[in-house]
């Protein structure tokens, strides 16, 4: 395969890429690792420098639609950043000493649960009554919606915060976004509605990918030929799919996405069981 | 009093609103770039074949250094053009949360001028503390 080959064919699976996660709110990175690594045969490590490059590709773009309809709650983002970007540098470092089998593993368990948790129930209530530590860090906030402004409470801070943390070790050990994890956080734990808190964990996941990515540039994993082609396709799915999903109702994307990222998964634990990586 | 309510609402949505457009400054800006580093790259060796990225050998040494980043964009090199875009990119949250702290001590919101600072620190010990650049 040539060159321009590769570069054009990885180009559109980026762009596939970043449409799904962007529709998905998990982030492009996930369905990057695998597109690199299973389909393309690039060592998991370049895959992971592309993936984060995508992450923060994907979150930029679609953040910056989003934040335009109010939808996003910044502050509650900014606090919530500080478990991420903690666990996102510790990752980081653990990953180092992480055999490449398994972390393609991890990855693949990750997905699994990615994968179940677009698939959940979505909480779609807003909550009246917060606890008192949301009231003091002004985490409460209201979004619009079409029968107008929705105005909604913060249960178990702490929780949230700690399962924030976990998110940014994922993060920062695999490169991905772990979208899953910080909708899991926001929407489970801290009971906020899922438009918030899908729009709120992309939000995030830029600046939980950059508190790694200097340290994977430095350690190489980022090669200019794979980025190129990764970053400019992600960042076209990413404005495809921040401008539908204000326009459709991905539900049933969602479910025929699922199943195809569980077949992912299967396959990437299947090849770090047998030390494929 | 409803009044006030009202301005203070909106000075916040404008923070928002201004963060929204440099997120997507950033993002248009490196992409571009990208997209330049990339066209040079395909002309001067689009017709090889693809390198073994089967096989993790790192990069070499101008490619993840900031210093080297810089002097191969002087010389052209595509490589690094793609690199200087992709660090631009990187950058972009990072220039996001330093937008953010200072929208937060306009509005005189000590608590998030505190938990923004502490972010930004992370972020800042990560990239340049105790690494080669």
């Amino acid at each position: 395969m040539s060159i321009l080959t590769f570069t054009l064919v990885l180009i559109l699976g980026a762009y596939l890429a970043g449409l799904v996660g962007s529709l998905t709110g998990l982030g492009g990175g996930v369905v990057i690792i695998p597109l690199l690594t299973l389909v393309f045969h690039v060592d998991i490590r370049y895959a992971i420098g592309a993936a984060l490059l995508a992450s923060i590709a994907n979150s930029s773009g679609a953040a910056s639609a989003y934040i335009k309809e109010g939808i996003t709650n910044i502050r509650l983002g900014m606090f919530l950043e500080i478990a991420t970007t903690l666990g996102a540098v510790g990752g980081a470092l653990i990953a180092v000493y992480t055999p490449t089998n398994t972390i393609a593993i991890l990855f693949g368990a990750v997905l699994l649960f990615s994968a179940a948790m677009t698939l959940r129930k979505k909480n779609q209530n807003a909550l009246n009554k917060g606890s008192r530590l949301a009231e003091i860090l002004k985490l409460n906030g209201s979004y619009p919606t079409k029968e107008g402004k929705v105005e909604y409470k913060l249960a178990n801070v702490t929780g949230g915060f700690s399962i924030m943390g976990l998110a940014g070790i994922m993060s920062g050990l695999l490169g991905i976004g772990s979208g899953a994890l910080k909708v899991l956080a926001m929407d489970t734990t801290m009971k906020i509605p899922f438009k918030v808190s899908t729009t709120t964990s992309n939000f995030m996941i830029g600046v939980t990918a950059a508190a790694s990515a200097v340290v994977y540039l430095q350690r190489g994993y980022m090669d200019p030929g794979i980025a190129f082609p990764v970053v400019l396709g992600v960042l076209g799915g990413a404005f495809t799919g921040a401008k539908l999903l204000t326009r459709i109702d991905a539900s049933t994307l969602r479910i025929i996405f699922c199943i195809a990222i569980t077949f992912i998964a299967i396959e990437m634990i299947y090849n770090g069981i047998q030390h494929k990586f | 009093m409803n009044v006030q309510k009202n301005k203070i609402a909106l000075s916040e949505r404008d923070v928002e609103k201004s963060v929204g457009q440099l997120l997507r400054f950033g993002v248009v800006t490196s992409s571009i770039i990208v997209l330049i580093g990339g066209i040079l790259y395909l002309f001067s060796i689009g017709s090889q074949p693809r390198p073994d990225y089967d096989i993790f050998k790192g990069e070499q040494a101008s490619l993840v250094t900031f210093k080297g980043i810089f002097m191969g964009i002087f010389t052209m090199n595509p490589m690094a053009i793609i690199q200087f875009g992709a660090l631009l990119l990187i950058m972009t949250p990072i220039m996001r949360i330093i937008f953010s702290l200072t929208a937060f001590a306009i509005e005189k919101d000590r608590l998030y001028v505190i938990i923004t600072l502490i972010v930004l620190s992370i972020i800042l010990v990560s990239t340049f503390g105790g690494l080669n650049i």
